[in-house]
């Protein structure tokens, strides 16, 4: 014990620097921990606070989990943040991965610049502006693609409530955000590429597309790998945003459109099934640890100092 | 001489062909990131009459400034948004970066005896969180900072990532024995870290803000789950709120006599279009800096310790 005050006195100093961003962890990170447990219960409000609601709130068990699984909600949520992620995993590593080989490969770097610049445009703004973007686009009377169609003569399609188009709108709308952004960092491990590996090869008589497939694109799969686990751990949290502003909250879009996030979203501040909810995004706390500590796993088997831990 | 470079040069390119294929595909890539925002540009430059006639469109028969006008004119929400915002992430960059250089700094410190405790502190809520409405609960009930602007600094100001690339910058870029002399010369730690450590750290830092300041300017999150105070609304929620509003009379338009006085009190379509530009353009005019930083953070954060 009295080493233990010693020691706590010796560093001192230290622990004074750590406290703030303790304090920070414990009430936004631990604390919301331990409030899962009103997945348990039958949420009431009770306005001595955060402790007397969760105390004073009658205990459930798994009622909430039973209810959340009987519904066809659980399923399209799932489905949806499943379908989704998977979709942008791969689109978006075949076309970041594309991109900065195409811009690595340009022979007038002041342009690969200037073409970088502005793919990277997308990812600085919020999805409340790309939602007014897509709205330009969109409109039912107003928007550039029924104008366009109409030169064809096509009727204007009522883009916001026609849940077909959405799963192509969204992906396109995810990859227009992000690829410039993910080129960016492939595009920083080709520039690592020892440069004398592509002479060797030349010399070899080497064509550029087989010194792209045996030199660029093995040197790039340790980051690939890493970049693509660590997505996968996320597999199951959807980017609100997204999901949220870009549909505009469209109530008629929701089979295709809701996600977890937006369920549990929807959940607190609309429909006020607090332990529904709850339950839902336990689950997905739930179901994210174990995906993210099995990728993290798996990411330390191939390269350790990539792991998250 | 030169002749031979520019040999050795052309060999290691791609054809000419091949080269204007590749350039047509990233210009059109890079058009097509840019062109939302152009678009949006000539909406709101667009006179309002030839816009409810014609739509949306890339020349407008009759271009007008009426939009940036009225939105200046009529613009107190605008102004009180953008004050919010603007007190929001300078105050809220500025507590993020105390709280996150201390941290990671603390935890990068051999010397430290619960350095590996803090580090792991930091590491779970990475891996678990107790999601939204856990949050919301602490946040509003126990916290008790429902409509007040802490509501939109607080739960922003810390993130275990960050402090994991603040962390790994700080021990590669501060050499140990320059510590070590800061030490022997009789410097405590906390004067190490205020006059060795942070002036060397200062790219990591900047880079750090820059990711912050992005993520305080672009919120909205924070601001549907706990403002409801009209005065308190930052920009991006603002914006939200003018859509929403109209979605709402639209959908309740068989109270017409009431909806369209409503519509008449809310901006048209090109004022909106304009506030869009308008809380756009810090971002376009602040993106050499960001550019330049997230590279550098993106290749930092790459080295792990």
């Amino acid at each position: 014990m009295a080493t233990f005050f010693k020691n706590l006195i010796k560093n001192k100093v230290m622990l004074f620097m750590v406290l703030p961003g303790a304090i920070w962890f414990f009430f936004f990170s631990y604390l919301p921990l331990a409030g899962t447990v009103v997945a348990f219960k039958e949420y009431r409000f009770n306005r001595d606070g955060f402790w007397a609601s969760i105390t004073s709130s009658k205990w459930v068990g798994w009622d909430n989990f039973k209810f959340l699984f009987s519904t066809n909600d659980a399923y399209t949520i799932t489905r949806n943040t499943l379908l989704y992620n998977i979709a942008f995993i791969f689109l978006g590593l075949i076309l970041s991965v594309a991109m900065a080989i195409l811009l690595s490969e340009l022979v007038n770097k002041k342009m690969a610049k200037i073409y970088q610049t502005g793919m990277f445009l997308p990812y600085f703004l919020s999805w409340v502006i790309v939602g007014y973007f897509a709205f330009s686009f969109l409109s039912m009377d107003r928007g550039l693609f029924n104008q366009i169609l109409g030169w064809f003569g096509v009727e204007p399609i009522s883009w916001y409530s026609e849940p077909k188009y959405w799963p192509f709108i969204l992906i396109f709308v995810s990859m227009w955000k992000s690829v410039g952004y993910n080129s960016v960092v492939y595009l920083a491990s080709i520039m690592g590429i020892d440069k004398s590996l592509y002479e060797a090869a030349m010399i070899d008589g080497a064509s550029k597309w087989q010194r792209i497939r045996h030199i660029t694109i093995p040197m790039l799969s340790p980051i690939i790998t890493i970049m693509t686990l660590l997505a996968v751990g996320r597999i199951f949290y959807a980017d609100f945003g997204l999901f949220y502003q870009v549909p505009r909250d469209s109530g008629t879009l929701y089979s295709v459109t809701n996600v977890i996030d937006t369920y549990v979203y929807r959940g607190l501040k609309t429909t006020g099934e607090i332990g529904m909810s709850a339950a839902a995004g336990l689950y997905q706390s739930v179901v994210g640890f174990v995906l993210v500590m099995v990728s993290n796993f798996i990411v330390r088997k191939i390269d350790k100092d990539s792991a998250l831990f | 001489m030169a002749n031979i470079i520019r040999k050795k040069r052309d060999f290691h390119n791609v054809s000419r062909g091949w080269n204007i294929v590749l350039n047509i595909i990233a210009g059109l890539f890079a058009f097509i990131c840019v062109f939302p925002f152009l678009f949006v540009v000539i909406i709101s430059l667009t006179d309002e009459k030839t816009l409810a006639t014609n739509g949306y469109q890339l020349i407008p028969a009759k271009w007008s400034l009426d939009a940036y006008r009225y939105v200046f004119e009529s613009g107190d929400a605008l102004l009180r948004s953008y004050g919010v915002t603007i007190v929001v992430t300078l105050v809220g960059t500025l507590i993020s970066l105390i709280l996150i250089s201390l941290y990671a700094y603390a935890i990068s410190r051999k010397s430290f005896r619960y350095r590996n405790f803090f580090n792991v502190f930091a590491i779970i809520t990475m891996l678990f969180n107790g999601g939204m409405i856990p949050t919301y609960m602490v946040v509003s009930q126990l916290l008790g900072l429902k409509d007040t602007l802490w509501a939109l600094i607080l739960p922003l100001a810390m993130n275990a990532f960050y402090i994991m690339i603040l962390r790994t910058f700080y021990s590669t870029s501060v050499p140990e024995p320059i510590i070590e002399s800061g030490r022997i010369d009789g410097a405590d730690d906390f004067y190490i870290f205020l006059r060795i450590v942070l002036p060397l750290s200062l790219p990591g830092l900047a880079t750090i803000g820059l990711f912050s300041t992005l993520g305080y300017w672009n919120d909205w999150f924070n601001a549907l789950l706990y403002i409801d105070d009209p005065n308190l609304v930052p920009l991006q929620s603002m914006l939200m709120r003018i859509e929403n509003s109209i979605a709402f009379i639209q959908q309740n338009s068989a109270n017409s006599s009431l909806s369209m006085t409503a519509l008449q009190s809310i901006p048209q379509d090109t004022a909106r279009m304009a506030m869009v530009v308008l809380a756009t353009l810090p971002i376009i005019f602040a993106y050499p800096f960001f550019q330049r930083y997230f590279v550098q953070g993106l290749t930092v954060g790459a080295v792990k310790e």
